[in-house]
């Protein structure tokens, strides 16, 4: 099996492996960089489980080659915030219990970082719209959007 | 053929009379003979509480109860809980607001199991709160939402 | 999938060279999002992979000399966000920004959307109604161009051949008169599969419509245009009667099946009925 070099930027962190042409970027951090926050729930792009920021926008890693992610920077969940230093998302995700059985959450909190770097102070809409691409089974939304709205306007600018 | 038997009520401030075989079960009472569907024929076997109503005050699991056995009671379905003119009661309200319905299967049981609570103790922990709706289950909510609404309710 | 090889082109220069080198047996890949599903399921194993993904020079929309070229690189998110085409053909941007979800549409590309050539692409109808062609670069260093209402064959079957690629798509800027409307009908608000799409640019002279375009997706083997209904439009004065006509005309141009998205009649009658709606909001 022909194998090719790559070097991704993982949260802040360069990283190497030896790939296929064919692993996807879901592949490569899961199996080669141990980011298991970033789960695979579909592999074909139809529920964003996957979702992590490439350089600057928020795409599938199942839809993206590893390769296609040479010498990028890839954010994760655990590069939004971590427990000692949570992101205002992630403590808005908890405290309007949006996260349920949390499959979706990682992909669902690193499409909303993309949608408030991008548009700080969403209208419902706009951020219903955002996350259109981030499919949840348990909470309805509801709280999800509630979370998001609530992490915007405590947003420093 | 059982013989039936006269059985009278007052659900949701109404006088209601009727004949029902000796085991009817007050569900399907309520629920096809009264037409009052909001109390639900969920597990019925008593453990998942879709089917509460208050029976003189008293939440009971209508899918457990024989019909006979409450015969002249006064019983309150979720259908009684707003105004008559509609105007919610503040726990429907307080449900919706804080969006503590999804599929709204158990709803009923939980607002009547609130109203239950919060007539006997107006301001209650989470502690207590989840202790009395421990008989109510919920498959969606994760029931976070549900508590919330019940603490907007407390004095 | 044993042993596929990638190779990322520097330039266009080497793009050419590669696909000259490689031909059959190269698989362009660039935003990946119909691509690599169908590797999933085993539709399609790519023994090569020619990756244009990050090809700056098929990466643009430009204004020059009265005419929009777009770079089949380019991306369906910035195809929706474009200033240039959202003031010029405002039909193209709408189509782009229904089309997937956010995530998709920061990678599929607009040359991706037409040379997959499903006949449900988003981006299809508004380029057909546009007038569009297309830019291939062909062995040889040769380039050719044809017009988008030729570029379709069969089912996802184009004028492409085995060592040619999609390089650009241009259509003359719509002046400052011309009417356009598009509406796409789904079956959610987001990451919807079309089930039928009308749309319409309409060139008017007062009240009578002195040019008609009307394309239609998803109610035929092919992005199509509706020539019939075009011929029935054009030098005409528009009123009810004539959208009638319209109408009835199309359900019998449109060739729609019954799939699990939708019944045959279900995309029959909407398919007309968003024909009457988008020519009357085009004309408002």
């Amino acid at each position: 099996m022909k194998t090719y070099p790559v070097e991704i930027n993982v949260n802040g962190e360069w990283r190497k492996a030896e790939v296929t042409a064919h692993d996807t970027l879901l592949d490569a951090l899961r199996d080669s960089f141990g980011a298991l926050e970033v789960k695979n729930g579909c592999a074909q792009g139809d529920c964003g489980a996957c979702t992590v920021i490439l350089n600057d926008k928020a795409v599938n890693a199942c839809l993206t080659l590893a390769l296609q992610a040479n010498g990028k920077n890839v954010t994760t969940l655990k590069g939004v915030g971590t427990p000692d230093n949570p992101h205002p998302l992630q403590q808005s995700f908890v405290e309007h219990g949006a996260v349920q059985c949390g499959f979706c959450t990682p992909g669902m909190v690193v499409s909303a970082k993309a949608l408030l770097d991008k548009n700080p102070e969403p209208t419902r809409n706009e951020i219903r719209e955002g996350i259109s691409g981030n499919l949840c089974r348990c909470t309805g939304y509801t709280k999800i959007v509630e979370a998001i709205e609530n992490a915007s306007l405590k947003r420093e600018k | 053929m059982m013989e039936k038997r006269n059985v009278h009520y007052t659900v949701n401030g109404e006088f209601i009379e009727r004949f029902v075989e000796p085991n009817a079960l007050l569900i399907n009472v309520l629920r096809d003979g009264l037409h009052l569907t909001g109390a639900k024929y969920c597990c019925g076997t008593g453990q998942c509480g879709g089917c509460t109503v208050l029976v003189n005050g008293e939440p009971i699991l209508s899918c457990l109860t024989l019909a006979v056995a409450v015969d002249g009671a006064n019983i309150l379905t979720i259908e009684g809980v707003a105004e008559p003119d509609g105007t919610l009661d503040p726990i429907q309200e307080a449900f919706l607001d804080n969006a503590a319905i999804q599929c709204g299967y158990c709803t009923p049981g939980m607002v009547l199991m609130a109203k239950d609570l919060l007539n006997k103790n107006p301001s209650p922990s989470e502690d207590q709160i989840r202790e009395h709706i421990k008989g109510n289950l919920c498959r969606c909510t994760g029931y976070h939402r549900i508590v919330q609404a019940i603490k907007m309710c407390r004095e | 999938m044993t042993s596929t090889e990638y190779i990322k082109p520097s330039d266009l220069s080497d793009l050419r060279h590669v696909m000259e080198e490689y031909k059959a047996r190269a698989t362009v890949i660039a935003g990946g999002t119909n691509l690599i599903p169908e590797m999933r399921n085993g539709e399609r194993s790519p023994e090569l992979f020619i990756d244009i993904s990050d090809m700056t020079e098929l990466s643009f929309i430009r204004e020059n000399n009265g005419s929009i070229a777009i770079g089949a690189a380019t991306t369906i998110a910035e195809v929706a966000s474009s200033p240039v085409l959202l003031d010029s053909s405002p039909i193209l941007a709408s189509a782009a920004k229904q089309l997937g979800n956010p995530l998709t549409r920061n990678r599929a590309t607009l040359g991706g959307n037409l040379a997959n050539a499903s006949p449900c692409a988003d981006t299809a109808p508004p380029l057909l109604a546009l007038d569009a062609s297309v830019e291939i670069l062909s062995p040889g260093g040769k380039t050719r161009q044809v017009p988008l209402s030729k570029f379709f064959h069969g089912y996802k079957f184009t004028d492409l051949v085995k060592g040619e690629i999609l390089s650009g798509i241009t259509f003359p800027k719509p002046n400052a008169s011309t009417k356009g409307s598009h509406t796409k009908i789904g079956l959610r608000n987001a990451a919807s599969i079309c089930v039928a799409s009308i749309a319409v640019i309409l060139d008017m002279d007062g009240k009578t419509c002195r040019k008609a375009r009307v394309a239609a997706g998803s109610v035929a083997p092919i992005p199509m245009r509706a020539y019939r209904v075009e011929k029935l439009l054009e030098g005409k004065e528009i009123n009810a009667t004539l959208l009638d006509e319209c109408m009835a005309v199309l359900k019998e141009e449109i060739s729609p099946i019954s799939d699990i998205r939708g019944s045959l009649e279900y995309r029959s009658y909407v398919t007309a009925m968003i024909l009457k709606r988008n020519i009357k909001r085009a004309l408002k």
